[in-house]
C-alpha cells in the first residue's frame, strides 16, 4: 500500500490479514449488527428502517460542495492526491495484452516527463487480463484490481459468479471489483445479495481487498443506494463502489456524497472503515477536485488516501496530469503532451 | 485545525468594484449632499477598514427626496405598464451584468460571505426585478380588479442583513405598480443602495422615481412619518415595526412590515437526517443567522436528540469561519459592533440561565467582528435563548416528544415568520404544517427563497407579504 | 279586550361564548328610538365582559378555524335560514333602531340575510381566489394558503344597526376567524338579538360574542389586548380609531381602518376586502426532486 491510516481505524485491513476471524467478523461494533442477517426479514427490516434520503436536499449540499475553491497548493496537494487514487480502467471487448500493458505502464509512471508524479492506485481488468496486468506493473506499487462475478450485468449463476472470482484471484489479482444483483436487490431479496456477497468474499479470502459495485444508476433511488451500501459494508466490503460505467447515469456527485455518509456512519457504528470508489463519468480534474472536497467534508481526511478513496476512471488521469503541469509550468498543457493508451 | 487537506485562500478580487471615497444622497436622479453637509461612515466589518463616507440625510433631506418622488410620480403612474416594465427589465439585466461587482461590494459592506452574495443574494436580486418586470403591465389580472392604481410614494426603510435583495423586495413591486420610491437602506449597509442609484441612471429611470436617502434611524423616522408618503413598507426589527405602526396611526397611509421571528425547525425521528443537518445549518448558520426567518429553535424529537446533535456538532466543525471574500467560506463577519455586542450578551445570558453552550473549535479573527457558530442544549421554553430574537448564530436545542407538543412548542412565541419540518411522513408534513403560526414552512428545506412566493409573518413577525402576486397588493390602492 | 294584554319585554343580553350572560358591571344603559322613545335597556358592558369575550373567541378559534370550508358555510347558511323565519321581529328592531319606515327596514333586513348567503358561498372558494401555487425557480412544490388571523375585535357600524352589522361579522367568521363585536352604540338591540339567531344555527358558541356598551369603554381593552389578532375599525370616529390604531400597535394588530367617511353603503355587493384584511397568507415549500438518482429514463 503506498499509505496506510491509522492502524486503529484500519481494522478491516488488519483482520482481512486474519484467516480465523475475517473482516467482518471479530470486531464488537458488527456483533451488535449480527441479528440484521439472520434473516431476509430482519435484513429487510434494518434497511428500510435506515434514515430516508431527500433528493433535493442531498443533490444541493452535494452541488454547494462543488462550489469550493481549490486553488495553488491545496489545488496541487489534490492533483496528486487524485492521481494516486484513480484505478485506471480498462474494460472493453477490444481489450488486447497491448493494451493493457501500455495502461499498467501508465498506472506505474502516469508523467514519462515528470517523475514528481505519483503512481496510479491500480489498473483495472477483466479477469482474462490479470496476468497481463500483474507483469506490466510487476515491480511497483501499484495494484491489479480485476472485476468479476459477470461484470457489468451480474446476470450468470452463482457457480459462474464465483468461478469468474476464483479465477482473477488465482491469477494474483490484488482487488476484486463485484457487481451485486440488482435484480435481486430491487425484488427485495436483500439476504440473497447479502450471501452472494459473502461468499465472494470468501473467494476473496485474505489476498483480494473486496470492491462492490451498486451499479447506483440501476438501483435508481438515493434510499436504495443508502440501503445497498449498508448492505455491502454488513456482508464485509472493504469498498463500495457506485457504478460499473457501463450504464446512462455512473458516479455523480451526490450519490458518491450519499455512500461517503454511509462509510461514515458504519465506521462510527461498528469502527470498521470501508472506503468509497465513485466510477465512471468523472473526466476532468476539476470533477475529481471536487469529489476529493466531498471526501473530506463528509466522511472527512481518514478517507484521503488511496487505500480509502479511488477513482474508477481512463480519461481522468490525463487532464489531472495536464493540471498538474499547468500548475507547474504555468502554462496551459495540450494533450500532445501526455500520453495516450 | 490542520488537515491534511487545506484549502488555501481562493479570495474573490476586490479589483471588480470601485468604492468612491464619498457618496451623496440620491435625490431626483442626482447625486447631492445632505443640506447640512452631515456625513457618516461605513466600514467592513470584516476588518473594520472605511469604505466610503455617505451623506447624513435629514429631516430636509428626505422631505425633498418625498418631493422629488411626488413630482415624478405623475408621469411614472401614467406610463403604461409594459413602459414601466421595460425599465425593470433593463435593471434587472443591469444587476445580472453587474452581478460579480455587486456581489464584492456587498461582502465588503455587510461582512457576508461572497458565496452568499454570488449565489444567493444577487441571483434573488436580479429575478426579483425580473418577476416584478412581468407584472407592471399585466396589473388588470393581479385578482384586485380592473386597472388597480398605485398608492403614490413609498417611503421604504430596509435592514442590514440582505441591503441589496430587500432593496429589490421593496422597489420592484413599488415601481411595477406605478408608485415612487423613496428608500432609506441601513445605516451600516448603505453602498449597494448607492450603487442602484447608479444602475437606475444606467437604465434611464426618469429622476426621481427611486430616490435613496442614507442615513440612521432618524433618517427613517422622519421618512416614515412624513405626510406626503402614501405607503410604508419597512423590514426591521419588531420593537421598530411598532414604533413604525403607531406613527402611522390614523393616517391612510398603507403599511407593510416585516419584523423579527424565532423559527422553529421541527425535527421528527423519522427525518432524513442528513438533509435535516444541512438544513438546521443553513436555517441559523446562513447569513451569520442575522435573517429574520432563521431557524433559531431546533425542536428536536427527544428520541434522537443525542444522534442528531452528534451530527450536527461533527457538521458544524466544518464550518469554514473567516475572509467574507474568501470563496471557500461559509460564516463571515457580524455586520456591526453593536449587533455583535447584542449577540455576546444574549449567548453570555444564555449560559448564565444554564443552558449548555458549545461550539466548534475556530480562531476568530483579530480584527472585525466574529461571533462563532454556537449551540445551546437543554433549553426550555423558558430560556431567554429561546425566546428572544438573536439575529446571530446562535442556536437553542430543545426537545419535544409527540407532534402535538412540537407544534405547541413550535406557537409558543409572539413571532410567526418561518418554520421548518423535518420528517418523511406526507401526512405529518402536511398536518403539521397546518397547525403551525407561521407564514413561511419549509418542509424537508430551509431558508428558501422566490420571487414568484409570498414572504412574511403571522403576529408580532408583521403583516403584508413580499413576493408573488401577493406582493403587488402593498403597493395597490385596493 | 286584547289590546290590554300588557306585553312582555324583552331583557336584552350579551352573546359570549354562546351564552347569554348579563354585563359583569350589573349595569345597563337606555337604548331609545331614532325618536327618543325608551326601548329597552341593554346591558353596559365592561372591560372584563370585553376579557370574557375574548378568552370565548379564544377558545372557540381552534375548532372553528379548523373546520372545513363546507362545514363553515352551511352553518352560515343557516344563519340566513333562520334570520328568514324571523324576519319580522329584525324589520321592527332596524324600524325602530335606525328610524326608518317599515319597508325600508325590510329592505335592510333582506339585504342582510342575504349578505350571509354571499359570504356563505364565499366560505370554500376564497382560499382559491387568494391562494394557489407559486412556480418557483427549483425543484420545490410552493403553495400559499390563506388563514385565518385569528380573533378579530370588531367595532360595528355606528348607524347600519343590523347590515352593517352583518357586513362586518360575516367575513370575519366566514374566513375562519372569531370575533368579538362591538354593537352599534346608540342603536344595539338588533345586534343582540342577533346572538339569538347565532345560538340556534350551529354556530359553535364563541365564533361570535357580542357587546353592547359605550364603544370607545370597551374597544380600548381590546385594541390593547395581547391576545386579540387583529381590529375592525369601522364604527370607530376618527378620534377614536386613531387612539385604537396606536394601541392594536402593541402587538402589531391587523388594523381595518374606518371608511374615510361616514356613510358606507352598505347595501353594495362587498369585495373581498374584508375577507383578506383578516386573513394570513401561508406559504409551504415541500421538495420534489427527481423520480431517482439518476433521474427519470421512463
Amino acid at each position: 500500500m503506498p499509505t496506510t491510516a491509522p492502524a486503529a481505524q484500519d481494522p478491516a485491513q488488519d483482520s482481512a490479514r486474519d484467516p480465523e476471524t475475517g473482516p467482518a467478523h471479530g470486531l464488537h461494533g458488527l456483533h451488535a449488527l449480527a441479528d440484521v442477517t439472520a434473516s431476509d426479514s430482519t435484513l429487510r427490516r434494518f434497511l428500510h428502517g435506515l434514515p430516508g434520503v431527500d433528493t433535493v436536499g442531498l443533490e444541493a449540499r452535494a452541488a454547494s460542495l462543488g462550489t469550493r475553491s481549490i486553488k495553488t497548493t491545496a489545488k496541487a496537494y489534490a492533483l496528486d492526491l487524485a492521481i494516486s487514487m484513480v484505478d485506471l480502467t480498462t474494460l472493453e471487448g477490444a481489450d488486447t495484452p497491448g493494451k493493457v500493458r501500455a495502461l499498467g505502464a501508465k498506472a506505474v509512471r502516469p508523467d514519462p516527463t515528470d517523475r514528481t508524479a505519483p503512481a496510479a492506485a491500480a489498473v483495472c481488468v477483466y479477469p482474462d487480463m490479470v496476468p497481463t496486468a500483474k507483469a506490466a506493473v510487476a515491480g511497483s506499487a501499484v495494484q491489479v484490481a480485476s472485476v468479476a462475478t459477470a461484470f457489468p450485468a451480474g446476470r450468470a449463476s452463482r457457480a459462474v459468479k464465483l468461478a469468474d472470482v476464483q479465477e482473477a484471484v488465482a491469477a494474483g489479482a490484488d482487488e476484486v471489483d463485484m457487481v451485486i444483483d440488482r435484480g435481486a436487490f430491487l425484488a427485495g431479496h436483500y439476504l440473497k445479495v447479502y450471501d452472494e456477497i459473502t461468499a465472494v468474499r470468501e473467494v476473496c479470502g485474505t489476498s483480494a481487498r473486496l470492491k462492490v459495485i451498486f451499479e447506483t444508476g440501476e438501483l435508481s433511488t438515493y434510499d436504495n443506494i443508502r440501503r445497498a451500501s449498508w448492505l455491502g459494508m454488513l456482508a464485509g466490503a472493504d469498498f463500495i463502489k457506485t457504478s460499473t460505467g457501463k450504464v446512462a447515469v455512473n458516479a455523480t456527485p451526490a450519490n458518491t456524497l450519499l455512500m461517503l455518509e454511509a462509510v461514515r456512519d458504519f465506521r462510527a457504528q461498528t469502527g470498521v472503515q470501508v472506503g468509497v470508489k465513485p466510477a465512471g463519468g468523472i473526466r476532468t480534474a476539476k470533477d475529481a477536485v471536487k469529489f476529493l472536497v466531498l471526501v473530506n467534508e463528509t466522511a472527512g481526511e481518514d478517507w484521503l488516501d488511496n487505500h480509502w478513496f479511488r477513482f474508477g476512471a481512463s480519461s481522468l488521469l490525463n487532464d489531472l496530469l495536464m493540471q498538474r503541469q499547468k500548475l507547474a509550468t504555468g502554462r496551459y498543457s495540450g494533450p500532445d503532451y501526455v500520453t495516450v493508451d | 485545525m490542520a488537515s491534511v487537506f487545506e484549502y488555501a485562500p481562493a479570495p474573490e478580487s476586490r479589483s471588480v468594484v470601485d468604492i468612491a471615497p464619498s457618496y451623496g444622497l440620491f435625490i431626483d436622479g442626482e447625486f447631492t449632499d445632505a443640506a447640512d453637509g452631515k456625513v457618516f461612515k461605513t466600514v467592513a466589518p470584516a476588518t473594520e477598514e472605511v469604505l466610503s463616507e455617505v451623506a447624513e440625510a435629514g429631516e430636509a433631506d428626505v422631505d425633498r427626496a418625498v418631493r422629488a418622488a411626488r413630482k415624478a410620480f405623475e408621469k411614472w403612474s401614467a406610463l403604461p405598464g409594459t413602459e414601466r416594465a421595460k425599465y425593470l427589465f433593463r435593471i434587472a439585466r443591469i444587476i445580472q451584468e453587474r452581478s460579480r461587482e455587486l456581489a464584492v461590494l456587498e461582502t465588503l459592506d455587510n461582512g457576508k460571505p461572497i458565496r452568499e452574495t454570488r449565489d444567493a443574494d444577487l441571483p434573488l436580486v436580479a429575478a426579483h426585478f425580473f418577476y416584478y418586470a412581468g407584472w407592471a403591465d399585466k396589473l388588470d389580472h393581479a385578482g384586485f380588479g380592473a386597472s388597480p392604481r398605485p398608492l403614490g410614494v413609498a417611503g421604504q426603510v430596509i435592514p442590514w442583513n440582505f441591503p441589496l435583495l430587500m432593496l429589490a423586495w421593496k422597489i420592484a413591486p413599488a415601481l411595477a405598480t406605478g408608485n415612487t420610491v423613496v428608500l432609506k437602506p441601513a445605516e451600516t449597509t448603505p453602498l449597494s443602495a448607492l450603487f442602484f442609484a447608479d444602475i437606475c441612471r444606467q437604465a434611464g429611470l426618469p429622476g426621481g422615481v427611486v430616490n435613496i436617502v442614507t442615513g440612521d434611524g432618524r433618517a427613517g423616522a422622519a421618512l416614515t412619518a412624513h405626510p406626503d408618503v402614501n405607503k410604508v413598507a419597512f423590514t426591521g426589527s419588531t420593537a421598530v415595526g411598532k414604533q413604525i405602526a403607531r406613527t402611522v396611526a390614523g393616517t391612510r397611509k398603507k403599511l407593510t412590515l416585516e419584523l423579527g421571528g424565532k423559527g422553529a425547525n421541527i425535527v421528527f425521528d423519522d427525518a432524513p437526517i442528513d438533509q435535516a443537518v444541512e438544513g438546521i445549518v443553513n436555517g441559523i448558520f446562513f447569513n451569520q443567522g442575522q435573517v429574520c426567518c432563521a431557524g433559531s429553535r431546533l425542536l428536536v424529537q427527544e428520541s434522537i436528540h443525542d444522534e442528531l446533535l452528534d451530527s450536527l456538532k461533527r457538521r458544524l466543525t466544518t464550518l469554514r469561519l473567516g475572509d467574507p471574500l474568501d470563496k471557500n467560506t461559509d460564516i463571515g463577519a457580524i455586520n456591526s459592533a453593536e449587533q455583535l455586542a447584542r449577540i455576546t450578551a444574549l449567548a453570555d445570558q444564555g449560559e448564565a440561565e444554564g443552558a449548555d453552550r458549545w461550539s466548534p473549535s475556530c480562531e476568530l479573527p483579530s480584527s472585525g467582528y466574529w461571533f462563532a457558530p454556537t449551540l445551546f442544549t437543554n433549553v426550555t421554553q423558558a430560556h431567554t435563548v429561546a425566546r428572544d430574537e438573536i439575529f446571530g448564530p446562535v442556536l437553542s436545542v430543545l426537545t419535544f416528544r409527540t407532534p402535538d407538543e412540537a407544534v405547541a412548542k413550535a406557537n409558543n412565541t409572539p413571532y410567526g415568520l418561518s418554520a421548518g419540518i423535518w420528517t418523511e411522513k406526507g401526512s405529518r408534513i402536511l398536518a403539521v404544517a397546518n397547525k403551525l403560526r407561521a407564514g413561511v414552512i419549509w418542509s424537508n428545506t430551509f431558508n428558501k427563497f422566490d420571487p414568484t412566493s409570498p414572504f412574511g409573518g403571522y403576529k408580532e413577525s408583521g403583516f403584508g407579504r413580499e413576493g408573488g402576486r401577493h406582493g403587488l397588493e402593498a403597493y395597490l390602492d385596493v | 279586550m286584547s289590546d290590554a294584554r300588557l306585553s312582555v319585554f324583552k331583557t336584552y343580553k350579551l352573546y359570549v361564548g354562546g351564552k347569554f350572560p348579563r354585563s359583569e358591571s350589573g349595569r345597563v344603559y337606555e337604548v331609545t328610538d331614532a325618536k327618543g322613545k325608551w326601548l329597552a335597556n341593554a346591558p353596559l358592558s365592561s372591560r372584563k365582559d370585553a376579557r370574557d369575550a375574548v378568552v370565548a373567541a379564544r377558545k372557540a378559534f381552534g375548532g372553528w378555524s379548523g373546520a372545513t370550508a363546507y362545514n363553515r358555510g352551511q352553518i352560515l347558511y343557516r344563519i340566513a335560514e333562520m334570520l328568514e323565519g324571523r324576519r319580522d321581529q329584525y324589520v321592527a328592531e332596524v324600524a325602530d333602531a335606525e328610524g326608518l319606515s317599515k319597508p325600508k327596514a325590510a329592505a335592510q333586513v333582506d339585504a342582510a340575510i342575504d349578505r350571509w348567503v354571499w359570504y356563505a358561498g364565499w366560505t370554500d372558494k376564497i382560499a382559491q381566489v387568494v391562494g394557489g401555487g407559486n412556480p418557483v425557480a427549483g425543484p420545490f412544490f410552493n403553495l400559499s394558503t390563506p388563514e385565518p388571523t385569528g380573533v378579530v375585535a370588531v367595532l360595528a357600524p355606528q348607524k347600519s344597526s343590523f347590515l352593517g352589522l352583518v357586513s362586518v361579522i360575516a367575513p370575519v367568521i366566514a374566513t375562519g376567524n372569531t370575533a368579538v363585536v362591538i354593537a352599534s352604540e346608540k342603536s344595539p338591540l338588533p345586534a343582540l338579538s342577533l346572538g339569538e339567531v347565532l345560538a340556534t344555527s350551529d354556530l359553535p358558541g364563541g365564533v361570535v360574542n357580542i357587546l353592547s356598551g359605550r364603544t370607545a369603554e370597551i374597544a380600548a381593552p381590546l385594541a390593547a389586548h395581547q391576545d386579540v389578532n387583529a381590529i375592525d375599525l369601522t364604527g370607530a370616529d376618527e378620534t377614536l380609531a386613531k387612539e385604537l390604531e396606536i394601541a392594536a400597535a402593541d402587538n402589531l394588530k391587523r388594523v381595518l381602518r374606518p371608511h374615510p367617511v361616514d356613510g358606507t353603503d352598505w347595501s353594495a355587493t362587498p369585495g373581498t376586502d374584508r375577507m383578506t384584511a383578516f386573513l394570513e397568507t401561508k406559504t409551504v415549500w415541500h421538495p420534489t426532486g427527481a423520480l431517482g438518482a439518476s433521474g427519470s429514463s421512463y
